[in-house]
Protein backbone atom coordinates (compact mmCIF):
# COMPACT_ATOMS: atom_id res chain seq x y z
CA UNK A 1 0.00 0.00 0.00
CA UNK A 2 1.41 3.70 -1.18
CA UNK A 3 1.59 6.50 1.48
CA UNK A 4 -1.98 8.18 0.73
CA UNK A 5 -1.89 11.85 0.63
CA UNK A 6 -3.30 14.03 3.63
CA UNK A 7 -6.56 14.74 1.46
CA UNK A 8 -7.23 11.58 1.40
CA UNK A 9 -6.97 10.35 4.99
CA UNK A 10 -8.90 12.87 5.55
CA UNK A 11 -11.72 11.80 3.18
CA UNK A 12 -11.53 8.64 4.71
CA UNK A 13 -11.67 10.10 8.58
CA UNK A 14 -14.71 12.41 8.31
CA UNK A 15 -16.68 9.13 6.89
CA UNK A 16 -15.54 7.06 9.75
CA UNK A 17 -17.02 7.16 13.62
CA UNK A 18 -13.96 6.82 15.10
CA UNK A 19 -12.54 10.31 14.66
CA UNK A 20 -15.45 11.95 16.13
CA UNK A 21 -16.02 9.54 19.19
CA UNK A 22 -12.36 10.32 20.18
CA UNK A 23 -12.44 14.09 19.44
CA UNK A 24 -15.52 14.04 21.88
CA UNK A 25 -13.65 11.92 24.62
CA UNK A 26 -10.68 13.75 23.88
CA UNK A 27 -12.48 17.18 24.34
CA UNK A 28 -14.40 16.60 27.58
CA UNK A 29 -10.89 15.89 29.35
CA UNK A 30 -9.88 19.14 28.30
CA UNK A 31 -13.00 20.29 29.45
CA UNK A 32 -12.67 18.26 33.10
CA UNK A 33 -8.93 19.46 33.04
CA UNK A 34 -9.67 22.97 32.08
CA UNK A 35 -12.34 22.41 35.12
CA UNK A 36 -9.90 20.75 38.02
CA UNK A 37 -7.44 23.20 36.96
CA UNK A 38 -9.55 26.47 37.50
CA UNK A 39 -10.53 24.97 41.27
CA UNK A 40 -13.97 23.82 40.26
CA UNK A 41 -15.79 27.12 39.39
CA UNK A 42 -18.64 25.90 37.98
CA UNK A 43 -18.37 28.72 35.68
CA UNK A 44 -15.80 26.54 34.12
CA UNK A 45 -17.96 23.61 33.18
CA UNK A 46 -16.21 20.58 31.26
CA UNK A 47 -19.71 20.20 29.20
CA UNK A 48 -19.67 23.90 28.24
CA UNK A 49 -16.38 23.75 27.30
CA UNK A 50 -16.11 20.62 25.58
CA UNK A 51 -19.33 21.68 23.49
CA UNK A 52 -17.28 25.19 22.76
CA UNK A 53 -13.85 23.35 21.78
CA UNK A 54 -15.94 20.76 19.58
CA UNK A 55 -18.33 23.19 17.81
CA UNK A 56 -15.19 25.39 16.96
CA UNK A 57 -13.52 22.55 15.59
CA UNK A 58 -16.81 21.44 13.17
CA UNK A 59 -16.33 25.10 12.33
CA UNK A 60 -12.60 25.06 10.90
CA UNK A 61 -12.80 21.76 9.58
CA UNK A 62 -16.32 22.42 8.14
CA UNK A 63 -17.84 19.48 9.51
CA UNK A 64 -21.57 19.21 9.76
CA UNK A 65 -23.47 18.42 13.04
CA UNK A 66 -24.59 15.44 11.28
CA UNK A 67 -21.38 14.28 10.52
CA UNK A 68 -20.28 14.52 13.64
CA UNK A 69 -23.09 13.16 15.46
CA UNK A 70 -22.24 9.55 13.16
CA UNK A 71 -19.37 9.22 15.91
CA UNK A 72 -20.65 10.87 18.48
CA UNK A 73 -23.69 9.19 18.51
CA UNK A 74 -22.33 6.16 20.35
CA UNK A 75 -21.46 8.39 23.25
CA UNK A 76 -24.93 9.89 22.98
CA UNK A 77 -26.66 6.66 22.99
CA UNK A 78 -25.38 5.58 26.74
CA UNK A 79 -27.87 8.26 28.01
CA UNK A 80 -30.93 6.22 27.48
CA UNK A 81 -29.31 3.54 29.93
CA UNK A 82 -27.66 5.89 32.27
CA UNK A 83 -31.26 7.71 32.45
CA UNK A 84 -32.43 4.33 33.47
CA UNK A 85 -28.82 3.69 35.93
CA UNK A 86 -30.56 6.51 38.29
CA UNK A 87 -32.90 4.13 39.98
CA UNK A 88 -29.67 3.23 41.59
CA UNK A 89 -28.91 5.96 43.74
CA UNK A 90 -32.49 6.62 44.04
CA UNK A 91 -32.79 3.32 45.41
CA UNK A 92 -29.94 3.61 47.45
CA UNK A 93 -31.57 6.87 49.21
CA UNK A 94 -34.95 5.07 50.21
CA UNK A 95 -34.75 5.11 53.95
CA UNK A 96 -33.80 9.13 53.64
CA UNK A 97 -36.80 9.61 51.13
CA UNK A 98 -39.27 7.99 52.91
CA UNK A 99 -38.39 9.78 56.01
CA UNK A 100 -38.86 13.35 54.32
CA UNK A 101 -40.92 12.19 51.98
CA UNK A 102 -44.42 14.80 51.94
CA UNK A 103 -41.62 17.63 51.78
CA UNK A 104 -39.38 16.44 49.39
CA UNK A 105 -42.26 15.68 47.29
CA UNK A 106 -43.93 19.17 47.98
CA UNK A 107 -40.69 20.89 47.17
CA UNK A 108 -39.98 18.80 44.25
CA UNK A 109 -43.40 19.48 42.69
CA UNK A 110 -43.44 23.57 43.82
CA UNK A 111 -40.01 24.21 42.21
CA UNK A 112 -40.64 21.91 39.33
CA UNK A 113 -43.92 23.65 37.84
CA UNK A 114 -42.34 27.04 39.40
CA UNK A 115 -39.21 26.42 37.18
CA UNK A 116 -41.61 25.60 33.87
CA UNK A 117 -44.02 28.17 34.32
CA UNK A 118 -42.08 31.08 35.11
CA UNK A 119 -39.14 30.21 32.17
CA UNK A 120 -41.88 29.59 29.80
CA UNK A 121 -43.49 32.91 30.92
CA UNK A 122 -40.54 35.29 31.09
CA UNK A 123 -39.16 34.02 27.92
CA UNK A 124 -42.39 34.34 26.32
CA UNK A 125 -42.34 38.12 28.09
CA UNK A 126 -39.26 38.52 26.37
CA UNK A 127 -40.69 37.19 23.05
CA UNK A 128 -39.42 34.35 22.31
CA UNK A 129 -41.65 31.83 20.25
CA UNK A 130 -42.35 28.23 18.95
CA UNK A 131 -39.46 26.00 19.43
CA UNK A 132 -37.17 28.13 21.10
CA UNK A 133 -39.68 28.47 23.79
CA UNK A 134 -40.50 24.93 24.49
CA UNK A 135 -36.79 23.83 24.24
CA UNK A 136 -36.66 26.20 27.42
CA UNK A 137 -39.45 24.38 29.28
CA UNK A 138 -37.36 21.33 30.46
CA UNK A 139 -34.59 23.25 31.24
CA UNK A 140 -34.77 22.70 34.86
CA UNK A 141 -34.99 18.63 34.20
CA UNK A 142 -31.99 16.84 34.72
CA UNK A 143 -30.71 16.80 31.47
CA UNK A 144 -31.30 13.14 29.70
CA UNK A 145 -34.97 13.64 31.05
CA UNK A 146 -34.77 16.96 29.52
CA UNK A 147 -33.67 16.22 26.31
CA UNK A 148 -36.48 13.15 25.94
CA UNK A 149 -39.08 15.92 26.94
CA UNK A 150 -38.04 18.70 24.33
CA UNK A 151 -38.46 16.27 22.36
CA UNK A 152 -41.72 14.79 22.91
CA UNK A 153 -43.21 18.25 23.29
CA UNK A 154 -41.77 19.94 19.89
CA UNK A 155 -39.12 21.61 20.95
CA UNK A 156 -34.96 21.11 20.16
CA UNK A 157 -33.13 18.89 22.21
CA UNK A 158 -29.85 20.23 20.96
CA UNK A 159 -30.69 23.60 22.31
CA UNK A 160 -32.29 22.31 25.27
CA UNK A 161 -29.24 20.50 26.06
CA UNK A 162 -26.90 23.75 26.08
CA UNK A 163 -30.17 25.08 28.06
CA UNK A 164 -30.06 22.52 30.62
CA UNK A 165 -26.36 22.92 31.28
CA UNK A 166 -26.51 26.27 31.58
CA UNK A 167 -29.21 26.40 34.25
CA UNK A 168 -27.55 24.01 36.24
CA UNK A 169 -24.16 26.44 36.47
CA UNK A 170 -26.65 29.11 37.44
CA UNK A 171 -28.41 27.15 40.13
CA UNK A 172 -24.89 26.23 41.17
CA UNK A 173 -23.58 30.17 41.47
CA UNK A 174 -27.12 31.38 42.43
CA UNK A 175 -27.89 29.06 44.97
CA UNK A 176 -25.43 29.57 47.93
CA UNK A 177 -25.69 33.46 47.71
CA UNK A 178 -29.18 33.53 47.65
CA UNK A 179 -29.73 30.57 50.33
CA UNK A 180 -27.69 32.96 52.70
CA UNK A 181 -29.70 35.75 52.16
CA UNK A 182 -33.06 34.62 53.03
CA UNK A 183 -31.59 33.19 55.88
CA UNK A 184 -32.49 29.31 55.21
CA UNK A 185 -30.28 27.13 58.05
CA UNK A 186 -32.24 23.75 57.45
CA UNK A 187 -29.37 21.82 55.95
CA UNK A 188 -32.09 19.27 54.19
CA UNK A 189 -34.11 22.27 52.80
CA UNK A 190 -30.46 23.96 51.72
CA UNK A 191 -29.85 20.69 49.67
CA UNK A 192 -33.05 20.02 48.12
CA UNK A 193 -34.03 23.00 45.88
CA UNK A 194 -35.91 21.05 43.68
CA UNK A 195 -35.24 24.06 41.58
CA UNK A 196 -31.82 23.49 40.19
CA UNK A 197 -31.27 21.49 36.98
CA UNK A 198 -28.28 20.01 37.84
CA UNK A 199 -26.09 18.48 35.48
CA UNK A 200 -24.15 16.00 35.96
CA UNK A 201 -21.04 18.23 35.37
CA UNK A 202 -22.50 20.93 37.25
CA UNK A 203 -23.02 18.48 40.00
CA UNK A 204 -19.63 18.24 40.41
CA UNK A 205 -18.27 21.74 40.01
CA UNK A 206 -20.87 22.62 41.56
CA UNK A 207 -19.74 22.30 44.86
CA UNK A 208 -17.93 24.45 47.92
CA UNK A 209 -14.76 25.07 47.18
CA UNK A 210 -15.37 28.93 46.79
CA UNK A 211 -16.10 29.12 50.82
CA UNK A 212 -12.71 27.37 51.68
CA UNK A 213 -13.59 27.95 55.21
CA UNK A 214 -12.24 24.26 55.87
CA UNK A 215 -14.95 22.12 54.28
CA UNK A 216 -13.19 21.94 51.52
CA UNK A 217 -12.24 18.56 52.02
CA UNK A 218 -15.68 17.39 53.15
CA UNK A 219 -17.28 18.85 50.32
CA UNK A 220 -14.94 16.86 47.85
CA UNK A 221 -16.57 13.67 49.53
CA UNK A 222 -19.36 14.66 49.46
CA UNK A 223 -19.34 15.46 45.78
CA UNK A 224 -17.50 12.33 45.36
CA UNK A 225 -20.44 10.41 46.85
CA UNK A 226 -22.78 12.28 44.55
CA UNK A 227 -21.58 10.92 41.59
CA UNK A 228 -22.18 7.80 42.66
CA UNK A 229 -19.03 6.46 41.49
CA UNK A 230 -17.42 3.98 44.12
CA UNK A 231 -19.91 4.49 46.41
CA UNK A 232 -19.05 2.71 49.42
CA UNK A 233 -15.96 3.98 50.04
CA UNK A 234 -17.36 7.86 49.25
CA UNK A 235 -19.99 6.96 51.84
CA UNK A 236 -17.79 7.04 54.66
CA UNK A 237 -16.21 10.44 53.31
CA UNK A 238 -19.35 11.90 52.68
CA UNK A 239 -21.15 11.30 56.14
CA UNK A 240 -18.45 12.80 57.62
CA UNK A 241 -19.02 15.80 55.61
CA UNK A 242 -22.53 16.37 56.04
CA UNK A 243 -21.64 16.20 59.70
CA UNK A 244 -19.16 18.65 59.30
CA UNK A 245 -21.30 20.48 57.57
CA UNK A 246 -24.56 20.25 59.90
CA UNK A 247 -22.24 21.17 62.66
CA UNK A 248 -21.05 23.91 61.03
CA UNK A 249 -24.33 25.08 59.91
CA UNK A 250 -25.28 24.91 63.78
CA UNK A 251 -22.50 27.08 65.19
CA UNK A 252 -22.85 29.55 62.51
CA UNK A 253 -25.12 32.37 61.67
CA UNK A 254 -25.55 31.84 58.33
CA UNK A 255 -25.02 28.29 57.76
CA UNK A 256 -23.17 26.64 55.12
CA UNK A 257 -24.83 25.31 52.22
CA UNK A 258 -24.81 21.33 52.00
CA UNK A 259 -23.55 20.60 48.77
CA UNK A 260 -26.49 21.76 46.94
CA UNK A 261 -24.93 20.39 44.27
CA UNK A 262 -25.95 16.51 44.12
CA UNK A 263 -29.42 17.70 43.64
CA UNK A 264 -28.23 19.25 40.22
CA UNK A 265 -28.36 16.25 38.91
CA UNK A 266 -31.39 16.06 39.03
CA UNK A 267 -33.95 18.82 38.57
CA UNK A 268 -37.00 18.66 36.52
CA UNK A 269 -39.92 21.07 35.64
CA UNK A 270 -42.49 18.99 34.13
CA UNK A 271 -44.43 17.71 37.39
CA UNK A 272 -46.40 15.17 35.26
CA UNK A 273 -43.65 12.62 35.99
CA UNK A 274 -43.72 11.61 39.59
CA UNK A 275 -40.57 9.06 38.64
CA UNK A 276 -38.44 12.03 37.91
CA UNK A 277 -39.07 13.63 40.67
CA UNK A 278 -38.43 10.36 42.42
CA UNK A 279 -35.02 10.69 41.12
CA UNK A 280 -34.20 14.20 41.50
CA UNK A 281 -35.13 13.69 45.07
CA UNK A 282 -32.58 10.94 45.19
CA UNK A 283 -30.39 12.46 43.79
CA UNK A 284 -30.87 15.74 45.66
CA UNK A 285 -30.88 13.98 49.35
CA UNK A 286 -27.85 11.76 48.25
CA UNK A 287 -25.54 13.56 50.73
CA UNK A 288 -28.82 13.18 53.25
CA UNK A 289 -28.93 9.57 52.69
CA UNK A 290 -25.44 9.51 53.97
CA UNK A 291 -25.76 11.61 56.53
CA UNK A 292 -28.63 9.39 58.04
CA UNK A 293 -26.53 6.36 57.60
CA UNK A 294 -24.10 7.73 59.71
CA UNK A 295 -26.96 8.50 62.26
CA UNK A 296 -28.19 4.83 62.61
CA UNK B 1 -20.84 -6.73 33.85
CA UNK B 2 -22.36 -8.10 30.42
CA UNK B 3 -25.57 -9.15 32.30
CA UNK B 4 -25.87 -5.72 34.17
CA UNK B 5 -26.15 -4.34 30.76
CA UNK B 6 -28.27 -6.68 29.59
CA UNK B 7 -30.70 -5.26 32.84
CA UNK B 8 -30.28 -1.70 32.08
CA UNK B 9 -30.95 -2.33 28.34
CA UNK B 10 -34.08 -4.28 28.85
CA UNK B 11 -35.43 -1.72 31.19
CA UNK B 12 -34.83 1.03 28.80
CA UNK B 13 -36.23 -1.46 26.10
CA UNK B 14 -39.41 -2.00 28.00
CA UNK B 15 -39.83 1.74 28.58
CA UNK B 16 -40.17 2.46 25.11
CA UNK B 17 -42.24 0.34 24.29
CA UNK B 18 -44.82 1.31 27.09
CA UNK B 19 -44.10 4.89 26.11
CA UNK B 20 -44.42 4.13 22.17
CA UNK B 21 -47.75 1.59 22.79
CA UNK B 22 -49.28 3.19 25.83
CA UNK B 23 -48.92 7.09 23.79
CA UNK B 24 -47.51 7.97 27.18
CA UNK B 25 -45.84 11.62 26.86
CA UNK B 26 -42.74 10.57 29.12
CA UNK B 27 -39.27 9.67 27.70
CA UNK B 28 -38.96 5.60 27.55
CA UNK B 29 -35.44 5.76 29.39
CA UNK B 30 -37.55 7.47 32.46
CA UNK B 31 -40.02 4.59 32.26
CA UNK B 32 -37.10 2.12 32.43
CA UNK B 33 -35.84 3.48 35.27
CA UNK B 34 -39.52 3.39 36.85
CA UNK B 35 -39.21 0.22 35.79
CA UNK B 36 -35.59 -1.09 37.41
CA UNK B 37 -36.41 1.29 40.67
CA UNK B 38 -39.35 -1.46 41.01
CA UNK B 39 -37.34 -4.53 40.42
CA UNK B 40 -34.87 -3.29 42.95
CA UNK B 41 -37.90 -2.81 45.66
CA UNK B 42 -38.88 -6.32 45.15
CA UNK B 43 -35.47 -8.11 44.42
CA UNK B 44 -32.88 -6.26 46.85
CA UNK B 45 -29.96 -8.13 46.07
CA UNK B 46 -30.08 -6.85 42.19
CA UNK B 47 -29.00 -3.50 43.60
CA UNK B 48 -25.96 -4.86 44.66
CA UNK B 49 -25.51 -6.61 42.04
CA UNK B 50 -25.52 -4.24 39.43
CA UNK B 51 -24.00 -1.17 41.51
CA UNK B 52 -20.39 -1.44 39.89
CA UNK B 53 -21.63 -1.20 36.59
CA UNK B 54 -24.71 1.72 37.34
CA UNK B 55 -22.04 3.70 39.48
CA UNK B 56 -19.44 3.74 36.51
CA UNK B 57 -22.58 4.84 34.33
CA UNK B 58 -22.89 7.88 36.15
CA UNK B 59 -19.99 8.82 37.03
CA UNK B 60 -19.44 10.07 33.61
CA UNK B 61 -22.96 11.21 33.31
CA UNK B 62 -21.83 14.81 31.98
CA UNK B 63 -19.95 13.37 29.46
CA UNK B 64 -22.84 11.95 27.51
CA UNK B 65 -24.49 15.36 27.04
CA UNK B 66 -21.75 16.59 25.10
CA UNK B 67 -23.04 15.34 21.67
CA UNK B 68 -26.35 17.01 22.06
CA UNK B 69 -24.78 19.69 23.35
CA UNK B 70 -22.23 20.21 20.23
CA UNK B 71 -25.67 20.30 18.50
CA UNK B 72 -25.76 23.70 19.30
CA UNK B 73 -24.13 24.61 15.86
CA UNK B 74 -27.19 24.33 14.56
CA UNK B 75 -29.39 26.93 16.62
CA UNK B 76 -26.03 29.28 17.08
CA UNK B 77 -28.74 31.96 15.15
CA UNK B 78 -31.56 31.16 18.02
CA UNK B 79 -28.90 32.05 20.26
CA UNK B 80 -27.59 35.75 18.54
CA UNK B 81 -31.02 36.64 18.15
CA UNK B 82 -32.73 35.35 21.39
CA UNK B 83 -29.76 34.68 23.41
CA UNK B 84 -31.10 38.06 26.66
CA UNK B 85 -34.84 36.54 26.64
CA UNK B 86 -33.13 32.74 26.72
CA UNK B 87 -30.46 34.00 29.45
CA UNK B 88 -33.17 36.12 31.41
CA UNK B 89 -36.05 33.23 31.31
CA UNK B 90 -32.95 31.00 32.70
CA UNK B 91 -32.08 33.13 35.57
CA UNK B 92 -35.18 34.10 36.89
CA UNK B 93 -36.82 30.77 36.94
CA UNK B 94 -33.79 29.48 38.49
CA UNK B 95 -33.67 31.93 41.75
CA UNK B 96 -37.77 31.71 41.72
CA UNK B 97 -37.88 27.79 41.78
CA UNK B 98 -34.83 27.39 44.14
CA UNK B 99 -37.05 29.42 46.33
CA UNK B 100 -40.32 28.09 45.75
CA UNK B 101 -38.63 24.46 46.59
CA UNK B 102 -36.95 25.52 49.51
CA UNK B 103 -39.67 27.42 51.20
CA UNK B 104 -42.39 24.62 50.51
CA UNK B 105 -39.83 22.17 51.96
CA UNK B 106 -39.70 24.53 54.98
CA UNK B 107 -43.81 24.52 55.15
CA UNK B 108 -44.51 21.26 54.52
CA UNK B 109 -41.95 19.84 56.52
CA UNK B 110 -43.28 21.95 59.43
CA UNK B 111 -46.69 20.48 59.02
CA UNK B 112 -46.01 17.08 58.65
CA UNK B 113 -43.77 17.51 61.52
CA UNK B 114 -40.46 15.69 59.76
CA UNK B 115 -38.00 17.05 62.29
CA UNK B 116 -34.14 17.38 61.36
Amino acid sequence: MSPADPAEIWTYLRQDPLLWLTATLVAYALGDLAFRRAGRRPLVNPVLVAVALLAVLLRVTGTPYESYFEGAQFVHFMLGPATVALAAPLYANLRLIRSAFWPMLAALVAGSVTALVTAVAIGAAFGLRGETLLSLAPKSVTAPVALGVSETIGGAPNLTAVLVIITGITGAIVATPLLNLMRIRDWRARASPSAWPPMASARRGRSGQRDGRGLRGHRHGAQRAADGADRAAARSVAGGAARGVRRVARARRPAQSVAPNEEAIMTEDTDRHAMKMAKKKAARDKIMATKTDEKG
Amino acid sequence: MIVNLVVLLACQLAGEVAARGLGLPIPGPVIGMALLFAAFILQPRLAQRIAATTSALLAHLSLLFVPAGVGVVGHLDTLGRDGVALMAALLLSTVAAILAGVYVFLAVARLTGASE
